[in-house]
């Protein structure tokens, strides 16, 4: 894997607009039948401008980067071998329908463990303001020839 | 609003979750991702694996769903983090079960980290799987 990665800049992705029914049918894809992410009534009520996304929704937007760092033609990371090591999120705020969101990738680290390689890449989303709502931070492990 | 009063230690949910392949293919549809070694048996033994498995982001998603729940919109979850230890391997016929048990690991000034023991099949699936949460 290229370790120039690190100091590399990439553009913002194009704005996601979080829809209310996909935002229901997220929530029921990963069994979250809470009612804040169905009922718009019940998400106003608890002060939310819309039906609030589950935890994870944000990978949704955050995929957009990935498929950018897997695309760079010297990065050296072969889609076929990738295996997702870690996840992470840390939110300013939930993601509420009718977010439009932004995301801008920064890779952070590159290391080489064992035969395998590792790339931990930040996606830092942004609502249609320019504010921070949601880091999201993922290891992925690319397997070496012999693994 | 406040968190409700908890303990370190204290165990505030256990659920178990059944998956199915409609269960995987119904998330490849709402998250985009289509790997086929989630829905194809064939293509997961070509590339060596035990079997489908469950996209790890499916497993992280419900796990964190009884920390919602509980929360019962007193708190929100600020900050969530995971390694994906081993995979969901989910038969055809049978399906795969996961268990989510939520404990308090820290309670603080910003809230509490909750910790997740996430399991199928015996094993641990999810390693280091916290949840922060935050008064609302």
């Amino acid at each position: 894997m290229n370790p120039s990665l690190v100091e590399r800049e990439f553009p913002p992705t194009a704005p996601y607009l979080v829809g209310r029914e996909k935002v229901r049918e997220f929530a029921r894809a990963v069994l979250a039948t809470a009612p804040l992410h169905h009922d718009v009534a019940v998400a106003r009520a608890a002060g939310f401008a819309d039906v609030v996304a589950p935890p994870t929704f944000p990978v949704v937007v955050q995929e957009a980067t990935l498929a950018q760092l897997l695309a760079e033609p010297d990065g050296g990371i072969d889609f076929s071998r990738v295996v997702h090591g870690e996840q992470r999120f840390d939110y300013v705020r939930p993601v509420v329908a009718g977010d439009e969101l932004t995301a801008t990738l920064r890779v952070t680290s590159v290391k080489s463990l064992g035969g395998n390689s590792m790339v931990t890449a930040e996606s830092s989303i942004v609502d249609g303001a320019g504010a921070l709502v949601v880091t999201a931070v993922s290891t992925l492990v690319v397997r070496g020839d012999d693994a | 609003m406040a968190l409700p009063t908890i303990e370190v230690g204290q165990l505030i949910a256990e659920r178990e979750y059944p998956l199915d392949r409609g269960a995987l293919v119904r998330y490849a549809g709402a998250s985009g991702d289509l790997n086929p070694i989630h829905y194809r048996d064939d293509v997961a033994a070509s590339v060596g694996l035990p079997g489908v498995l469950a996209h790890g982001m499916l497993t992280m998603g419900l796990a964190v769903q009884p920390v919602v729940d509980w929360l019962d919109g007193h708190g929100w979850v600020s900050g969530y983090g995971v390694r994906f230890t081993r995979p969901v391997v989910v038969d055809a016929a049978e399906g795969a079960t996961v268990t989510v048990r939520a404990t308090v690991g820290v309670i603080d000034d910003a809230g509490a980290r909750i910790d997740l023991s996430v399991s199928a099949a015996g094993g641990t699936v999810l390693g280091k799987a916290q949840v922060r949460v935050s008064a609302l």
